[in-house]
């Protein structure tokens, strides 16, 4: 067994509950190296990481560092044995000084008192090292995101790492800075350290790596040396997969148009002049990389972000769609993207659940028709096919894709126009996905119009008449996916980054 | 249905308030065989009456994720100005010697319309401004109990008691219905009819689904289409208005008012909440409950001063219970996550 490598990975597999994140996955890092990481969202590159980082426990598999077996339960016993980690979530506290946020929790003594001096002085010794011009005592919550990035990765620096993983650390980066974090990234690969690089910028992985990593549905790829790939090569092994038969089949008759959306922007600076139009019976996508800004504009169109420049014009009439309520007058329901967060009412039943969206319609003489709300819960959950004793039971009993089909069912309830779906079939099984596309479909044999925010590629392709790119904020492309293949939406995705 | 050992654990646990009320009870009787009885239980009754009605418009705010903490002050001015409208004609220090004797239903609709408009300013406060309602409601209260001691403490009489109520009003409090030996007090009538308009409107109206949806989850209300910021003013409003009513009950019932009318009674109100079940992160409370949490409060009371326990027990008592009820309340809240 070849043992030239600082970091082994080897048949590491994890699962959650129905899903499985990671499938025997091996990556070897050779020392001194630039290793990147690529993938899709939801490929488990972060998962992987956060089983070397001690942050999830993996079910099974070895890791091997510099010769030793060895598995971190915690972040802070992989810091102490060398291996840090640039998170794509900054994790500061606003608060405190810049020194503070690097020294937490290994602030050096004096007289068992934190010694504010030497903190000081270390910090202008990294900083300097480094050539980051950051003044140590600010407050970190006062700082530009960027400088907040450089201090992350000064962070992991600081603890002379054997490893360093970074997690998207150019996201929020300038041109300038970039060079900057790779003058940095160069510096600590000759002093011996490796990185494990996780980006989606192409150019930058050739640019910067030695060894490129591609991973897919929680699986291995490939691992090639960077000289041997091109972008078109790295895009093609993240995306190849087979289109099986996992949707339902689709005769679109796609009638007139019921929605254009005219120079669509945000009014804080967040995206610009989307234009599109939805037809009656059509289903559109909206693919993009994290951050791209696509629930962004599901939002703007149902009232829950302000509205800045651009025109929503709803079967020939302007509207404004101020809040949610108005957008539901003029027809459209939205699938919120974390039904956690604004989705579920934890604490009540189906029946509410399902019926809270519609109350409007129970009305009669100031009270509520029960025998209504009953019907229609009932109603609900055999279309959605939603596993539940009854509709009185406890909405957190039931599991998070039956979830998500009552709040399906909530909107469905409103006999809505236009529905706006941020990621309906997140946290969902396959055999949940395919009744779900199957009603989607039914809703645009309807003649109701679609729109569908997706970072699963296969079900765009899937159920998408036509698919709306968009990359940091702007519209890429607009395509029709009988016409094109994956790449060519990975390519616009990453066309503005 | 055989249940497990965890199973059985679980339900003592969520029941313990109760447990500890039967004991207590229990050991009350005990000490005090006299307790159990029919007078007895329908004096309870009735003065927890016009406790339910403020618990009830104090549960209301604590189900949006709210906290009221003006509800003794809001009580105080409308008791202070309630009292003034209503005080008999041939009463010496009348405050409006020249003012008719007016059905008494005007004055308790003038309170109801003052407590109102207050209430609904603390609601935009919380709702439009977001200041939090601790600090809202507390603002309030300290403008609420300006505003009562100015009208309270003013010539020819200063800060003496309004006092001197007409009768008409004072056999509310005293008086009762029913048939020889079986009466009941209008207290607990009056009492009973709240109730059941609350539980209507907490269960049976668009506005309740919208008051336990905001409560809930304030995200999930505002993606489903429900005005937020209408549902939140409006139930400070009716808060306001409910604790009007109760303290007209209230000048009924002591035959005065002062600018100290009612201070403090926010905290058994909100004491009697949690015990009855009510969460303070919002979205989960029942009438009933909170009925329940009032009897309990107030049997206790009454229980202990029975038996000749030493007044300042009651303190004792009453803290570990609202602090058993808020541990229980704890728990069922991080199961739930």
């Amino acid at each position: 067994m070849e043992t030239n490598y600082i970091l082994e990975m080897r048949h590491i597999s994890k699962s959650f509950p129905g899903v499985k994140a990671l499938d025997d996955v091996t990556l070897c890092v050779r020392p001194g190296t630039v290793h990147s990481l690529m993938g899709e969202n939801g490929a488990g590159k972060s998962t992987l990481m956060n089983c070397l980082f001690g942050i999830y426990s993996k079910d099974s598999g070895e890791i091997i560092l510099d010769g030793e077996k060895v598995n971190f339960h915690s972040p802070s016993e992989a810091l102490n044995n060398r291996v840090s980690m640039v998170h794509q979530e900054l994790n500061q506290v606003p608060n405190q000084t810049v020194m503070e946020n690097l020294w937490l929790g290994r602030f050096p003594l004096k007289y068992k008192l934190i010694d504010e001096k030497r903190i000081y002085e270390k910090t202008k010794e990294i900083f300097d090292d480094l050539e980051i011009d950051i003044d140590p005592k600010m407050k970190v919550g006062s700082l530009k995101v960027s400088q907040k990035q450089m201090i992350e990765i000064a962070k992991a620096v600081s603890y002379d790492s054997k490893i360093i993983v970074m997690d998207e650390p150019t996201s929020s980066l300038t041109e300038r800075e970039v060079e900057h974090i790779f003058q940095i990234i160069n510096k600590l690969v000759n002093k011996g350290s490796s990185i494990i690089y996780i980006s989606h910028k192409m150019e930058e992985i050739l640019r910067i790596s030695n060894d490129v990593t591609v991973m897919r549905d929680g699986k291995w790829i490939s691992t090639n040396p960077a000289r041997e790939l091109t972008t078109d090569n790295i895009i093609q092994k993240m995306v190849g997969r087979e289109l099986k038969d996992r949707y339902p089949k689709r005769n679109a008759k796609v009638g007139k148009v019921m929605l254009e959306v005219k120079n669509l922007s945000s009014a804080a600076p967040c995206f610009k002049n989307v234009s599109f139009e939805l037809h009656s019976g059509e289903i559109i996508g909206i693919a993009g990389l994290v951050g791209a800004k696509r629930t962004e504009i599901l939002e703007i169109l149902f009232g829950l972000r302000k509205k800045g420049e651009g025109e929503i014009i709803v079967n020939g009439k302007k509207v404004e769609n101020r809040n949610p309520r108005e957008a539901m007058a003029n027809g459209f329901a939205m699938l919120t993207e974390e039904r956690r967060l604004d989705g579920i009412f934890a604490g009540q039943s189906v029946r509410f659940n399902t019926t809270i969206a519609n109350m409007k319609k129970y009305e009669k003489h100031g009270l509520l028709k029960e025998s209504s709300m009953r019907n229609d819960s009932n109603k609900m959950i055999s279309t959605m096919k939603i596993k539940t004793p009854s509709e009185k039971n406890k909405i957190e009993n039931l599991s998070g894709g039956n979830q998500q089909k009552v709040i399906l069912g909530r909107w469905l309830l409103t006999d809505p126009e236009i529905l706006l779906l941020d990621e309906p079939t997140r946290g969902i099984d396959v055999g949940a996905k395919f009744e779900i596309y199957q009603l989607i479909n039914e809703l645009a044999v309807q003649g109701k119009g679609v729109i569908v925010v997706s970072s699963e590629m296969p079900e765009l392709f899937g159920i998408a008449d036509r698919i709306v790119v968009m990359s940091s904020g702007r519209q890429a492309a607009t395509l029709q996916t009988k016409e094109v293949g994956q790449v060519e939406v990975m390519e616009a995705a990453a066309r503005y980054i | 249905m055989k249940m497990s050992k965890t199973q059985i654990k679980e339900i003592m646990a969520e029941k313990a308030i109760f447990i500890v009320f039967i004991i207590l009870l229990i050991g009350i009787i005990i000490v005090e065989p006299k307790f159990l009885s029919f007078n007895n239980f329908r004096n309870i009754f009735a003065q927890s009456s016009t406790k339910i009605i403020i618990a009830l418009a104090a549960g209301m705010v604590l189900v949006v994720q709210g906290v009221d903490l003006s509800t003794g002050r809001m009580i105080g001015l409308a008791a202070v100005v309630f009292a003034s409208l209503v005080q008999a004609p041939e009463y010496a220090y009348r405050m409006y010697p020249g003012l008719k004797q007016m059905p008494i239903i005007i004055p308790l609709l003038i309170v109801m319309l003052i407590c109102l408009a207050f209430g609904a300013a603390s609601g935009l406060a919380v709702a439009i401004f977001k200041v939090p309602p601790f600090i809202a409601t507390l603002g309030m209260q300290l403008i609420l109990y300006g505003i009562s001691s100015i009208y309270f403490d003013r010539p020819p009489y200063g800060a003496q008691p309004i006092g001197g109520i007409s009768p008409s009003v004072t056999n509310i409090a005293t008086g009762s219905i029913g048939i020889g030996e079986f009466k009941i007090p209008y207290l607990i009538i009056i009492a009973l009819i709240v109730c059941i308009l609350c539980w209507i409107m907490w269960n049976k109206t668009k506005f309740g689904k919208y008051m336990f949806a905001v409560g809930g989850n304030p995200e999930a209300a505002k993606v489903s289409g429900v005005n937020v910021i209408k549902t939140q003013v409006m139930v400070y409003a009716l808060a306001g208005m409910m604790y009007a009513i109760a303290a007209a009950l209230e000048v009924a019932r002591i035959g005065s008012a002062s600018n100290t009318t009612g201070n403090g009674y926010e905290m058994d109100a909100v004491a009697a909440c949690v015990i009855g079940g009510v969460s303070l992160s919002g979205g989960i409370g029942s009438v009933g409950g909170i009925v329940v949490g009032v009897l309990i409060f107030t049997v206790i009371n009454y229980g202990l001063a029975f038996i000749g326990v030493n007044m300042y027990w009651q303190y004792i008592v009453k803290g570990a219970i609202i602090l058993l009820a808020v541990i229980i309340d704890m728990r069922k809240y991080t199961k739930r996550k």
